[in-house]
C-alpha cells in the first residue's frame, strides 16, 4: 500500500479541502433561507467526492472511487428531491 | 513526469474549489451563490478527478481501474451538476426567495408572471397541494 503522490502534497490538498468544507458549513449554519442551505449541502457533497479522490491517491486503493461515484449519485438525488420540495410539487410532476 | 502533471492539475482544482466556496460565503443572495459555487466547485472537482486519472496512470498498462472510475465520476458530475443547480434555482424562485435588492433584471419573473408589476413578481404561487 503506497501513496501515488508525495505525502506532503496530499496533506496540503486535505487541508485545502477541509478549509473549503468549513466555509460550506458556515453557509449551512448561517444561511438565511432553505435554498441557501440546499446549495451549500450540494457543494459539500461535491467536495466529499474530492476527499475520496485524495484518499484514493493516498492509500493506492481504488475502492475509494466507488465511494465517490455513489456519493455523487446520492447527493444529486437528494438535491433534486429538496428542490422539488421547495417548489411545492410532487416528485412525479 | 506523471506525478508532476497530476500535482499541477490537482492544485488547480483545489484553487477552483476554494474560490467557489469563498464565493458561497461572500456573495449576497441565493442566485449569486449558486452561480459562483456550482460552476467553480464542479470544475474544480472534475480537475481533481482528472488528476487522479493522470496520477494513477500505470506505465505500460495504461489506464488503471482507479483512473477509469475517476473518468466515470467526472462525466457523471458534469452531467448532473447543471441539472441540480437549475432545479434549486427554480425551487428557490417558486418558493418566494426574492432577488437581491440591487439586481437589475428578472427575466424568469417576466416570463412566468407577465401580468404582475415588477415589485410583486417574486411572490410565491398558490399554496402547494391545494
Amino acid at each position: 500500500m503506497t501513496s501515488l503522490l508525495p505525502l506532503e502534497f496530499l496533506l496540503v490538498a486535505m487541508a485545502a479541502l477541509t478549509l473549503a468544507s468549513f466555509l460550506c458549513l458556515y453557509r449551512i449554519s448561517r444561511g438565511p433561507t432553505a435554498p441557501d442551505r440546499t446549495v451549500a449541502i450540494d457543494i459539500l457533497g461535491t467536495l466529499i467526492v474530492g476527499f475520496c479522490c485524495v484518499m484514493a491517491l493516498w492509500t493506492g486503493q481504488d475502492f475509494y472511487m466507488n465511494i465517490a461515484i455513489a456519493w455523487a449519485l446520492l447527493s444529486f438525488i437528494g438535491t433534486i428531491a429538496m428542490a422539488k420540495y421547495l417548489e411545492g410539487r410532487y416528485y412525479d410532476e | 513526469m506523471n506525478e508532476i502533471a497530476a500535482q499541477w492539475i490537482i492544485g488547480i482544482g483545489l484553487a477552483f474549489n476554494l474560490f467557489g466556496t469563498i464565493g458561497l460565503v461572500r456573495l449576497p443572495d441565493v442566485y449569486n451563490r449558486l452561480q459562483a459555487a456550482t460552476k467553480c466547485v464542479t470544475l474544480g472537482t472534475c480537475m481533481i478527478l482528472l488528476g487522479v486519472l493522470v496520477g494513477a496512470w500505470g506505465g505500460h498498462a495504461g489506464i488503471t481501474a482507479m483512473g477509469a472510475k475517476a473518468v466515470l465520476c467526472a462525466v457523471f458530475l458534469l452531467l448532473t451538476s447543471p441539472v441540480a443547480a437549475h432545479a434549486i434555482a427554480r425551487g428557490a424562485y417558486r418558493s418566494g426567495v426574492r432577488l437581491w435588492e440591487k439586481s437589475v433584471v428578472d427575466r424568469y419573473g417576466e416570463d412566468i408572471h407577465p401580468e404582475r408589476p415588477p415589485a410583486e413578481r417574486g411572490e410565491p404561487d398558490e399554496t402547494p397541494g391545494a
